[in-house]
């Protein structure tokens, strides 16, 4: 189980935490964009051999969002959110 | 003979203290301080066991969690299976059964598979029982290869217990370098948690006689048990075995039989700064024909049956090696008085010092044990000169082996820190760490005592490796794995059908798996591997040793929370009431436990439910809609952030008044429908249905948080600060007006879709006016310490009308008779509101909110939707089942639909159902089918409204 940094309460057990997925590019208006890119933004997600930046909600603790990089293929935390060490 | 090969001296045991138990039906007697497997020794019991999979006989091999041949049940107050003999402790009334042998492993009626044993190799199962599948021959095969059954009673008495602990240092092993090493830091000061398997301190010197500084090395581990007793920063535990290493240094820990008597077995979840992994090393086996026969054990292990329980396993013993430290083995039976008839071994040249210490016993050089005789007792060992092929039977009663030692890497590499092979050992060992931890001791490789504590004494290791051994003539299966029985001849048929990596060949042979982990014989199947494929040992690369190191019971790794205490049902105040007027109470969605119908005595469901939707239909009924999710929404984005989350406009909404809403995905699914009300400028508040509360709550925070950081939104649950009776029916304003209300109740006043703040009977209440029963309704919220008041009021005003409660399975029926959806029931995630005839809710003025994009894209092909219908069955009086799919002409085809919902509708006196179905909305007065196993059932397509069509009740 993993300790996860969260900027209010600090390091945490994972269980304290609901996984949020990837952080994924930033929405686009859907009005302006073709129904490819539209698709690409919903379906494609990074899931690479390394660092990966995601977010987790620290929903059994203060209810924060957060994001951290975790190395998919060690889980080291490898970037803790601003202010959490 | 009562324990014939027990010592008249000597050992960690109390003679003073005998100990009955029994072992398969037999009585027998043993010491405090025995083990099972110890007292089984000392009472000559041979064989103790039969093998996973061709039932030979087997005895004990080694004499910790090792052991790979004798596995136990335990009855009783310790009831539990596959436990390793050498890890029982023994104790008065102890009763233990072999696991896979039957009537008993003396004679064993499976050991006919014995005879077949070429035709059963490695693979034999996946190839033989294909046809046509696998599974129509599992539970046979399984029962006859299986080990223990799972208990079928839970321990008679005690419970288990979880708890979590904090440290800066984790020590796993109480031997001479975890004594060591928690000496050091809690000198130092820090938080030191020390555990270890056995039942005392000591490790490897427990079994074994040497010194440190003059002094018998277990005075040193008295001492320094002692000293460490003493600091307040240290928790050292003894019979508590680290089994897993988890990501960022979390270590579980399972103590068993912890001091106090109610605890069966504890299990500790350690954060640990750093982890000093002190596991010591294992023996491993060495490989010749017949190697599994009772009477052939670990050498280190017939030296600490001898030394640390007193007990002789044979009386004339031959010792096979190619290393030094059986020669350490052979000087301590010398000095138990157990003859040693000879020493084998197979490297060319001993080291002096190894041959002075075993100074007057016979030494074979370069030669190898290559058989035995005897089935179920030792009678001889065939000695044969690898250069010559000189050959002669030794006779003996006992053969000791090692094949050299392994460092116990198992937690090592759990941390996914990898390991390296050391050709001066024939070992793998620790290399760079992945994770805060270090490998010390016999673990990191340091096999002598002389190398880890300061005054220690010790015979230097020194070995030539022996993968295998390997000269003509020899018969019989050599085994590599004891526990799954696995030979060389498996890996060999392995190698030669393809599965040449290790991975491929531990999968295909079973060697490795399952308690064992490789304890004793994986090394060998990597050497056997190298061997055949003419490639070092490192190129072979090891298996993952998984946790747990050694088997954990489920008990202890569920601890205390059995499914109410790890996630507790959520009550509403009504729930005693409920109970008292013999409601049948079940969980209705998110562990809310809720009255499913309130049957009078001698009334089945069915009669139940009529009874309560006939009052809502005709009078009055009353229903506690508490579990509706309910939130708070405060600050001036609110009604922007509401237009995107919902697909229809919210913000228009003027203050006092609501508005029914579906909640879409940005992928175009629906994710929930409710009500939102403006409370007034900046206050709202949001319902959702109970079962999906948290997730709505977690998709508003998080893009709230995440997209929209910047806009002013404040999320409050209210769930549990709101508790509402809802009285619906046609009686239901005279039901209000009876408990007396501040509020105008007429429908020009206070319409549908609108909530009024008063009081209702004397208690402040919120009344809003939705209906999920298509009927007149007051929902009257009011804060939970009153909720049990109001619920009595409302009964009682409403006692004249005829008012009843109404449960979960009758609020189904109602929602179905009018059409009303139900998440999971109707709504799935193909389905769109234009599907559901709702197309009104998809907003076509707002330029962007969730779901918009997607569910237009998804239209745009204009291909056959599976869209909502009624469904009215043939025959008025049958049932269509709940998932129920709909063929073209009830035929054996593809499905074009299925049916969500069927219930008894009391206005209509037949059933009616809901149903997806392609192009349904073009084919309303068409016939479908229902294809089932014993049928197909005609049935009329309809609008998906059985009752008031027009909502003219609801709006009353």
């Amino acid at each position: 189980m993993m300790l996860i940094p969260c900027p209010f309460c600090g390091k945490r057990n994972e269980s304290e935490f609901i996984f949020g997925g990837p952080v994924v590019a930033a929405r686009p208006d859907p009005n302006a964009v073709s129904d490819a890119e539209w698709v690409e933004y919903l379906t494609i997600a990074p899931n690479p051999l390394g660092p990966v930046q995601e977010k987790w909600w620290h929903a059994r603790g203060c209810g924060e969002w957060l994001t951290i990089w975790r190395d998919t293929r060690t889980h080291d935390i490898v970037e803790a959110p601003n202010g959490s060490e | 003979m009562a324990q014939s090969n027990r010592r008249a001296s000597g050992g960690r045991i109390d003679r003073n203290r005998p100990v009955r138990f029994q072992f398969n039906g037999k009585s027998y007697e043993g010491y405090e301080g025995d083990t099972l497997a110890s007292a089984l020794l000392a009472n000559g019991v041979r064989v103790t066991a039969r093998s996973f999979k061709y039932h030979r006989p087997r005895g004990i091999v080694g004499h910790g969690p090792e052991e790979p041949a004798t596995l136990v049940e335990l009855d009783g107050e310790d009831a539990s299976g596959n436990r390793p003999a050498t890890t029982v402790p023994l104790r008065d009334g102890l009763s233990a059964r072999s696991v896979n042998c039957w009537p008993s492993p003396d004679f064993d009626v499976s050991g006919i598979n014995q005879l077949f044993a070429r035709f059963i190799p490695a693979g034999f199962y996946y190839k033989t029982f294909k046809w046509p599948n696998w599974h129509l021959f599992e539970p046979t095969i399984r029962k006859a290869a299986g080990l223990a059954a799972a208990p079928a009673q839970p321990p008679s008495s005690g419970h288990f217990e979880a708890r979590h602990a904090h440290a800066d240092v984790l020590i796993a092993g109480a031997g001479p370098a975890g004594l060591q090493a928690a000496l050091e830091a809690g000198r130092a000061g820090k938080r030191v948690f020390i555990a270890d398997e056995g039942t005392e301190a000591g490790g490897s010197l427990l079994n074994r006689n040497l010194t440190i500084n003059g002094q018998p090395a277990m005075d040193w581990v008295a001492d320094a048990v002692q000293e460490l007793r003493g600091m307040g920063n240290v928790t050292h535990l003894q019979n508590a075995t680290v089994w897993a290493y988890r990501e960022h240094n979390l270590l579980i820990v399972n103590e068993r039989e912890p001091e106090q008597g109610s605890v069966l077995e504890r299990s500790w979840r350690v954060r640990a700064g750093e982890v000093v992994i002190a596991t010591g090393a294992t023996e491993r086996a060495m490989v010749f024909a017949d190697n599994d026969r009772p009477g052939v054990m670990l050498a280190s292990s017939v030296q600490a049956y001898v030394n640390r329980w007193g007990v002789a396993p044979g009386q004339r013993v031959v010792l096979f090696t190619n290393n030094n430290s059986v020669y350490a083995v052979a000087a301590d039976l010398v000095a138990a008085g157990v003859t040693v008839e000879a020493i084998l071994d197979s490297r060319d040249t001993v080291p002096q010092e190894a041959l002075d210490t075993a100074q007057g016993i016979t030494v074979h050089t370069g030669t190898v044990a290559a058989g035995v005789k005897g089935h179920k007792r030792l009678r001889a060992v065939h000695a044969v000169s690898a250069k010559s092929g000189a050959d002669t039977w030794i006779d003996c009663d006992l053969l000791g082996h090692s094949g050299g030692w392994n460092p116990t890497v198992h937690l090592w590499s759990q941390s996914r820190s990898p390991l390296r092979f050391d050709e001066d050992l024939s070992a793998f060992v620790p290399d760079a760490a992945a994770q805060a931890c270090r490998a010390i001791g016999a673990a990191a490789g340091d096999l002598t005592l002389d190398r880890i504590v300061q005054g220690g004494l010790d015979l230097p290791y020194a070995i030539e490796p022996l993968w295998r051994v390997d000269v003509p003539g020899q018969r019989g299966k050599a085994f590599l794995d004891l526990q799954n029985d696995v030979s060389v001849s498996d890996v060999q048929l392995a190698l030669r059908e393809g599965y040449d990596n290790v991975e491929h060949v531990k999968r295909y042979t079973t060697g490795g798996m399952g308690i064992d982990q490789g304890k004793t014989g994986n090394i060998n199947i990597i050497g056997t591997v190298a061997m055949q494929k003419g490639v070092p040992l490192q190129d072979v690369g090891t298996t993952t040793f998984r946790s747990p190191y050694t088997p954990v019971s489920f008990g202890a790794i569920g601890g205390l929370r059995e499914e109410s205490v790890l996630f507790p049902y959520r009550h509403t105040p009504v729930t005693q009431w409920n109970k008292d007027n013999g409601a049948v109470m079940y969980e209705a969605g998110a562990r809310w436990r809720r009255p499913g119908y309130f049957p009078k005595p001698g009334e089945g469901l069915q009669e139940a439910v009529n009874r309560e939707c006939l009052a809502v239909r005709e009078g009055v009924g009353v229903y506690d809609g508490s579990p509706l999710g309910t939130f708070e929404l405060k600050g001036r984005d609110v009604p922007r952030f509401l237009d995107f989350l919902y697909s229809n406009v919210m913000s228009s909404l003027k203050p006092g008044d609501g508005r029914y809403g579906l909640m879409l995905s940005d992928d175009g699914l629906i994710l929930d429908d409710g009500v939102a009300f403006r409370l007034d400028e900046h206050r709202w508040m949001v319902s959702t249905s109970t079962g999906h509360a948290d997730a709505v709550n977690q998709h508003m925070e998080k893009l709230l948080q995440t997209e929209f950081p910047d806009w002013q939104v404040m999320i409050t649950t209210v769930t549990s600060q709101w508790n509402n009776a809802t009285i619906c029916g046609p009686r239901a304003r005279d039901v209000m007006q009876a408990l007396g209300t501040d509020i105008d109740l007429s429908p020009e006043a206070f319409p549908f879709m609108s909530f009024r703040d008063g009081t209702v009977a004397g208690i402040p209440a919120r009344v809003v006016r939705v209906s999920f029963t298509g009927e007149l309704s007051f929902e009257v919220n009011v804060a939970p310490r009153h909720m049990a008041e109001l619920w009595a009021k409302v009964m009682e005003a409403g006692a004249p009308f005829g008012i009843l409660p109404v449960g979960s399975e009758s609020s189904h029926v109602l929602r179905v008779e009018k059409g009303f959806l139900s998440l999971g029931h109707e709504v799935d995630g193909t389905v769109d509101a234009y599907d559901l005839s709702m197309g009104w809710v998809m907003s076509k003025k707002k330029p962007d909110y969730l779901g918009k994009r997607s569910v237009a894209l998804r239209r745009e092909g204009g291909s056959t939707r599976r869209e909502l219908v009624g469904i009215l069955p043939g025959d008025p009086n049958r049932q269509v089942p709940e998932g129920a799919p709909l063929t073209l002409g009830g035929r054996k085809e593809a499905t074009e639909g299925l049916v969500t919902a069927c219930v008894w509708s009391v206005v209509n006196e037949r059933w009616v159902g809901l149903a997806l179905l392609e192009n349904g909305h073009a084919r309303h007065g068409e016939t479908a089918h229902v294809r089932l196993k014993d049928g197909v059932i005609p049935i009329t397509i309809a609008k998906p409204v059985f009752h008031d069509p027009d909502g003219k009740l609801l709006r009353s």
